[in-house]
This record gives C-alpha cells, sequence and structure tokens, in this order.
C-alpha cells in the first residue's frame, strides 16, 4: 500500500504535471503533422528526458505517445495523409466519411475509441505484467535466452514482409551491438582504435538518426505534391459516440485485445496492430461491402487496436527488459540511463516506480479525451503548419540533442550515419524495427547465450534441460520453421 | 533509390566474411571455451547466408528489378539538393561546431537547410535566428549543454 501512496506523489506533483501537460501538447502536434511519427516523438524527448528524473522522464514518454497515435487520425481524416504510420491503415475509410460529410463522426470516433482502447491495454498491463514478472523470477540464463530469440523471432515473423530482409535487419542490429567492449571476454570489438566506440555505439544518437533524421530526409526527396485540407465545419465530435459504442460492443472488445496482444509482441507496435484489426473487422463485419466507402466500423476496431498495443508494448519491456515495438525499444535505453533497469526484480525492488507507470498511462488516455478534442478544433492550423520551416528545425533539435547525451560530437556522426543507412534500407525493403531490437537486445543475447554454453559446458542439449526453457525453446524455433512449413502445406494443397 | 538485392546481399556477404576472419583474433575468457568471438562470428555466418541468399533472389527477379533504379527525386534538381543540404550540413557541423562555435554554424545552417526546401529569404533567416536563440537558452542555459562556442569563446558568458 506504501508503494502506491509513493507512486501517488512521484506523479502528482508540480513537475510532473507540467512535463505531462507539456508532451501532451507535444505529442498531439507531433502526431498531427504528417511525416513526423510516434516514434519520432519519443526519440527527440530523449535528449530532454535525459536531464529529468525518472518518473518524469517516463511520463513524457508515455503521454506524448498517447497523444500522437491518436492525433494521427487528423490528417489521415482532412488531407487523406496518416499524421503516423499508425494511422495509415484506416486512412482512406477515413477520408471517405469526410467526403461524405462525416468528419465529425470520424474524428469523433478516432478519439473516444482510442481513449477506450488505450484503457484496455493499461489494465491489461496492471493485471498481466505483476504476474509475470513473478514467474520471470525464476528465470536463468536459459530461459532468458530462449526468450530473447523468440522476441527477435516474432519480430521477423510480424513484422517483414520478407522474412529474409527482416532477418538482414536483424543481423545488422546484432552486429551494431557487437561494438565495443562490453562483451563476455571485455575484448574490445571493431572498435579500430578509436576511443568513442569504446563504449559501443550509444544507442540514443542512433535511433534520432533512424526515426527522426531518416524522415527529414524523406521529406526533403519527397516529390508528391502537396495535400489539401479539407474544410469542414466541426461541432460536438462526441456526438453519437454511444450510439457507436453500443452498436459495436465486439469491435472495441475484439480491436483493444488483439492490439494489446499484437503490442505485447516484440517488434510488432500500433501500425501493424491497426493494419491487422482492420483486416479483421472487415472479414467479420456483417456488411463487409461498406468498407471504404466511409464507413465507422473499421475506424472504432482499429483506433482502438493501435492505442492498446502502446500500453501492450510496455509489459515485456518492463517485465523482461523486451522491448514490444519501437517506442518501448527508446523507453529501454532510457530506463537503463534512469538506473531503473527493467526486468522482474523492478517489481519487486521498485514497486512504487511500476505503479507510477500503470497511473501516468491511466492519465494520459484520461486526459487525452479534452485535449484530443481541442486538438480537433485546432486542427485547421496545426494542418497548415509549413513543415519545410519544421524540418530543418527538428534536424538542428536532433544534432543538439545527439550531442547532449555525451557531450560528443561522434555521436552527431553517429545520428548521421543511422539515419541515412535506416532511409537507405527502408526504402529498400529491409524493415527497421528488427533493427533496432537487435540493437536493444543483442548484449543480452549474447550474455545469456555466452553464459549458458559455459554453464552447458557446450552442450546444446542443455538449453533445453529445465521445462520452461525447453517451452521457450520449442516455441522459438517453431517461430523459425512454422511460417515456412506452413506457406508450403498451402501451396502443395493447391496444387 | 532502389538497388538490386542481390547488390546489398554481395555487400552483407562481403561483410560477414571479413567479420569472420577478424573475430578469430577475439580471445576467449581464461579458462573456457567462449568469449568475445562466438557471438559476432555467428552474426558474421549470418550475413554470409542471407548475402548470398540475396544474391540468389535479386539474380533470378532480374526482369522485374533492375541493378540499380533511380528514384524520381534524382532526377530533380531541387530535390537533390535538399537531400544534398541535409547531408553536407550535418558534416559540416560535426566538422565546424568546435572551431567556429555553435552560434555562428547554426543560424548558417538552417538559412541553407530552410532555403534549400523553398522557404523565401525573410522568413528563413529570421526563423534561423530565433531558432538558434531558443536552443541555444534551452540547451545550454537551462540544461547546461556545453554547446561549443569556437571563436566567440571570449565573448561567451
Amino acid at each position: 500500500m506504501d508503494a502506491i501512496a509513493l507512486a501517488f506523489g512521484l506523479v502528482f506533483n508540480v513537475q510532473t504535471m507540467l512535463v505531462i501537460a507539456g508532451s501532451a501538447l507535444f505529442g498531439l502536434f507531433v502526431g498531427a503533422v504528417p511525416g513526423l511519427t510516434a516514434t519520432m516523438a519519443t526519440a527527440l524527448l530523449v535528449p530532454v528526458t535525459f536531464f529529468m528524473p525518472p518518473i518524469p522522464a517516463v511520463a513524457a514518454i508515455v503521454t506524448a505517445t498517447a497523444m500522437a497515435i491518436f492525433s494521427g487520425d487528423i490528417p489521415g481524416c482532412l488531407l487523406r495523409m496518416p499524421g503516423t504510420p499508425a494511422s495509415a491503415a484506416y486512412t482512406d475509410e477515413a477520408y471517405a466519411m469526410t467526403q461524405k460529410g462525416q468528419a465529425e463522426l470520424a474524428l469523433g470516433a478516432g478519439l473516444v475509441f482510442s481513449a477506450i482502447g488505450g484503457l484496455f491495454g493499461t489494465a491489461v498491463l496492471i493485471l498481466a505484467a505483476p504476474t509475470l514478472a513473478d514467474f520471470a523470477l525464476g528465470f536463468s540464463s536459459f530461459e532468458y535466452f530462449w526468450l530473447v530469440l523468440l522476441g527477435l523471432t516474432c519480430a521477423i515473423v510480424i513484422t517483414a514482409e520478407r522474412p529474409l530482409k527482416g532477418i538482414v535487419a536483424l543481423l545488422i542490429g546484432l552486429m551494431v551491438s557487437a561494438v565495443g567492449l562490453d562483451n563476455p571476454a571485455g575484448h574490445p570489438r571493431f572498435t579500430w582504435g578509436v576511443i568513442d566506440l569504446m563504449a559501443g555505439i550509444n544507442m540514443i544518437p542512433m535511433m534520432i538518426g533512424m526515426f527522426a533524421v531518416s524522415e527529414i530526409i524523406r521529406f526533403a526527396v519527397d516529390t508528391n505534391p502537396r495535400a489539401v485540407i479539407v474544410e469542414q465545419p466541426i461541432h460536438n465530435v462526441f456526438k453519437g459516440m454511444w450510439r457507436l459504442t453500443r452498436k459495436y460492443p465486439m469491435q472495441i472488445l475484439r480491436g483493444s485485445v488483439l492490439g494489446t496482444l499484437v503490442g505485447a509482441l516484440p517488434g510488432a507496435g500500433a501500425d501493424i496492430a491497426a493494419w491487422m484489426s482492420y483486416a479483421i473487422s472487415k472479414k467479420t463485419s456483417k456488411e463487409p461491402e461498406k468498407f471504404g466507402t466511409g464507413h465507422v466500423e473499421g475506424i472504432i476496431e482499429s483506433g482502438a487496436a493501435n492505442n492498446s498495443a502502446l500500453a501492450g508494448a510496455w509489459i515485456p519491456a518492463l517485465v523482461f527488459g523486451i522491448p514490444g515495438d519501437s517506442i518501448t525499444a527508446i523507453v529501454i535505453g532510457v530506463l537503463y540511463m534512469k538506473n531503473m533497469n527493467p526486468g522482474p526484480t523492478m517489481f519487486t525492488q521498485n514497486p512504487e516506480n511500476i505503479y507510477a507507470v500503470y497511473l501516468l498511462f491511466i492519465l494520459a488516455n484520461l486526459i487525452m479525451i479534452p485535449l484530443g478534442w481541442m486538438c480537433i478544433k485546432a486542427a485547421k492550423n496545426l494542418l497548415r503548419v509549413p513543415r519545410n520551416v519544421l524540418m530543418p528545425i527538428i534536424l538542428l533539435f536532433c544534432i543538439v540533442g545527439s550531442f547532449a547525451i555525451n557531450n560528443s560530437g561522434f555521436d552527431v556522426g553517429v545520428m548521421l550515419v543511422a539515419g541515412v543507412a535506416a532511409y537507405v534500407l527502408e526504402e529498400n525493403g529491409f524493415p527497421v524495427a528488427p533493427a533496432i531490437l537487435g540493437v536493444v537486445l543483442g548484449t543480452m543475447l549474447e550474455q545469456n547465450f555466452v553464459t549458458s554454453m559455459i554453464k552447458a559446458d557446450g552442450n546444446l542439449l542443455a538449453f533445453f534441460h529445465r521445462p520452461v526453457a525447453a517451452t521457450l525453446g520449442v516455441l522459438a524455433i517453431a517461430a523459425w520453421f512454422l511460417p515456412p512449413l506452413i506457406r508450403r502445406l498451402r501451396r502443395t494443397a493447391g496444387a | 533509390m532502389k538497388i538490386n538485392d542481390a547488390i546489398f546481399g554481395a555487400i552483407f556477404a562481403l561483410l560477414g566474411a571479413v567479420v569472420l576472419v577478424h573475430v578469430q583474433s577475439f580471445p576467449n575468457i581464461p579458462g573456457q571455451q567462449y568469449g568475445a568471438a562466438i557471438f559476432p562470428g555467428l552474426i558474421a555466418a549470418g550475413f554470409v547466408v542471407c548475402g548470398l541468399l540475396l544474391v540468389v533472389s535479386g539474380v533470378k527477379s532480374r526482369q522485374d528489378q533492375r541493378w540499380y533504379e533511380t528514384g524520381e527525386w534524382l532526377g530533380s534538381r531541387r530535390h537533390v539538393a535538399a537531400a544534398l543540404a541535409i547531408v553536407a550540413g550535418v558534416v559540416a557541423y560535426i566538422l565546424l561546431a568546435d572551431v567556429v562555435g555553435f552560434l555562428i554554424v547554426s543560424p548558417l545552417l538552417l538559412v541553407l537547410w530552410f532555403r534549400a526546401l523553398g522557404v523565401r529569404w525573410g522568413p528563413a533567416v529570421l526563423s534561423a535566428v530565433i531558432t538558434t536563440l531558443a536552443m541555444w537558452y534551452a540547451f545550454y542555459k537551462l540544461l547546461r549543454v556545453p554547446l561549443p562556442w569556437g571563436v566567440l569563446t571570449p565573448f561567451a558568458f
């Protein structure tokens, strides 16, 4: 009980509240501007959170991402451009509704069901995380090895259109994580005598590069003409929401459940949750022919899914230190910097921090409703913000932010290389999510692997001796071989 | 800018091979069979295998995927200039910031980027100055990040 009181104290104080208010506005803005993503919002926040105590730092990220995933719906509806990739699944649908004069309904549904989905995901986080953490306390290096491997496998199987490219992206990430002294033998690997590489490649500038600089480059080379804002009077976005809730309770529940699950799977986040939910919604709908013509059903389901995925992603991140999506990959980096190392012991040693995270999620999803409503009201002005003025400002911020972590010009170089590399790789169909997971999890994978190998004296069978390890191991191996097997079976059955 | 998978594959396979050779020199943990080499070694082996597979699939799909395909933007001088300005600008910052100082380099780079993205001169210069001062105040004054003074060091405050 004391821990809960402590958590309230950590969250409900002037500093944290100011941070929440500021990052909420920041998140709404970033989400509403096409080309700026929720992950980018997180990456840009890191240099600032670097100078804050742990809980306000986490508060900034939780609030900003929740807001950004919602406000990404706004340009989808009014410009036919998703504000963040998480809204891409139903952008055409929302725009079709706008053309039918239903912008108000589409935006309202986006807002209300985002909040509901977010709260659902938070509830699952609160219920599932402590139980899992209890279970994980008994894990040895064998279990962690398989768990990390399973996580990395999920990242490839779910996110990559072509698994081979996903694997290559993952290998790049793992290779980057291998640079430096932090390895079982303490040998300076791949440093070529460069002192700055001894401690490894700094994760924060790299992520700023991958998620912010790459988007700036993409904007600079974008040859598409500017989109035109649809002018439509928007009065009460909450009108009709109760009717929709009663009409589509199953869709809301299904979207939230699927979103939380997809979020919790490593590598897949809000955007994939939204795509899957939209597809399921269409498949199971009583009126699938209406999809694509401005029908609100799919928006409700996938709008709930993408926000619940945000909270779901925190489950493995807090319990195992395995990120559920790119955002939590950055969060894990922040937690380590704040000496709030994620893992099951965090639940027993510093439960107040965990309770504070729960509170922050509940709070963020509640204030989303009034703030989101204000954001919709201001949407027309927001969407007029000239992006060619915005992008250089963000770029300078990236430079200063990357520099600020270690006061090192080398890190600015890391940022640039990561940004260009992420742009080139993504242009050529290599997904970025497995790469970032590889970077974050590489050290953990190697440590648990080498420790296990030494404990087992090189006997690979020992990886299956403990029951939980064996189960996870079988799952991980099955995940590697099942999808191609199923594809082959389907092909032979079809032929 | 689309590059054929085979080229990517060849680069990755080569990288993997080089790393595989290089890791042979890594030491083990004293008294153990394993050490610094096994993990990067496995990754490198993965690079070689995946790289070769990419080469095969790239060569196979050569009909619909050329070796190198320029994006639409490479044909437009404005877009090429913008991309170059961004990359070269960051490089210039790394090289010049310590020598010349943040307060001089930043506004110049901002003007370059604004102009490259089609902002008119007036707003470009004004936004550059305001952004630099705001960024300097937030990071140097509030967060105490030692942004370099460069040639302005005698006037530092």
